[in-house]
């Protein structure tokens, strides 16, 4: 008797993906926010 | 086959990610490095600040994934640790590999770029400490692992103050030590009543080693340096007399407990009231001093 669990089944999957995706993509809107912000940031501070 | 070494064909949670980078251990190095930064001279731009705070906290889940990635057949030995993403079989642990190199490189490379050089330095020499020398080659081999270890962690004022000057002085070195001579009180209190666990997992934790009268012993001798650590600020001139105030007060309450740790001769984790309290408080007491450092430098000086 073995005690793996059920392979997971295509759903399962499908959803993990597209949730890491959109986490994925909030970060990168984030870091675009924060690369921008810190531009302004540095350019009001060397004027 | 062990949990840790299951190679899981579903993708990992974006939760376990998260979980990888230890969130409650963060808490207590973004506020460790935030205060270096607010009792630093001048004012920081609140961006650049926000940045440096996002870094070190970074680095921080960094070092904690790559600590759970080398150590998750240690973590599916102890209770307090099985449940985590790796040794319970929720991710494999090359994705913990790659999630935690590639945060270290991206923190690093973000301070170096948005902040200084001096920062980024200090921030990558404290992943390396925390994961190289703590890690991968104290922990397993010496008692005095959370000794020399405990230096990782106090990085984060030191790296918050070089992000607002761009230097490192004595205050930030103080502050360092502070936490370097708290860690061991802290975690030696903590390992009394979960020694079981680290002798299950073969850590050489010193109540394992040397057993609990000797352990208790060391708790103290640690806590009367930290104590002067903390308070030294003050007559040296480099905080008022709000921060040397608060810093006695607390010392000398994190010194009692210690001395009735020392006291108890309880053997039951049940028992141990006295390591419980000073675990709980060790924790409060550091928030207490870095809080009262900011109040000290901002509103007070």
């Amino acid at each position: 008797m073995s005690d793996s669990p059920p392979p997971p089944s295509d759903e399962e999957i499908r959803r993990r993906q597209r949730a890491r995706a959109i986490v994925m993509a909030v970060l990168l809107l984030a870091f675009v926010a924060l690369v921008y912000a810190i531009t302004i940031a540095k350019m009001s501070i060397n004027r | 086959m062990p949990a840790a070494q299951l190679s899981t064909s579903i993708p990992a949670d974006w939760r376990d990610f998260l979980a990888l980078t230890k969130p409650r251990v963060m808490s207590l190095v973004v506020f460790t490095g935030l205060c270096g930064m607010l009792a630093a001279p001048g004012r920081v731009n609140p961006v650049l600040g926000f940045t440096a705070i996002l870094c070190i906290a970074l680095a921080a889940g960094a070092a904690a994934a790559l600590n759970m990635w080398y150590e998750s057949d240690l973590d599916a030995k102890m209770k307090r640790t099985a449940k985590r993403p790796i040794p319970a079989g929720r991710m494999d642990r090359q994705s913990a590999l790659h999630f935690g190199v590639g945060l270290a490189f991206f923190s690093v490379i973000l301070m170096e770029l948005a902040i200084n050089r001096v920062a980024a330095a200090v921030l990558a020499v404290s992943i390396l400490f925390y994961v190289l020398v703590y890690t991968v080659w104290l922990k397993r081999r010496t008692p005095q692992n959370i000794v020399i270890g405990g230096a990782a962690g106090a990085f984060p004022p030191v790296i918050g103050w070089a992000a607002a000057t761009g230097n490192v002085t004595l205050l930030p070195v103080l502050l360092f030590l502070l936490i370097f001579l708290w860690t061991p009180p802290h975690f030696w209190a903590l390992s009394l009543f979960v020694r079981s666990d680290y002798a299950a997992a073969g850590v050489p934790m010193l109540p394992v080693v040397a057993g609990p009268r000797t352990t208790r012993q060391h708790i103290l001798l640690y806590s009367l340096p930290m104590a002067a650590a903390a308070v030294a600020p003050w007559p040296l001139g480099l905080a008022g007399p709000f921060y040397g105030i608060v810093a006695a007060a607390f010392s000398l309450v994190f010194v009692g407990i210690a001395v009735q740790v020392m006291l108890s001769r309880a053997a039951e984790p049940a028992e141990m009231k006295a390591e419980k309290r000073l675990f709980a408080f060790s924790i409060l007491y550091l928030f207490a001093l870095f809080g009262a450092l900011v109040v000290d430098r901002w509103w007070l000086a």
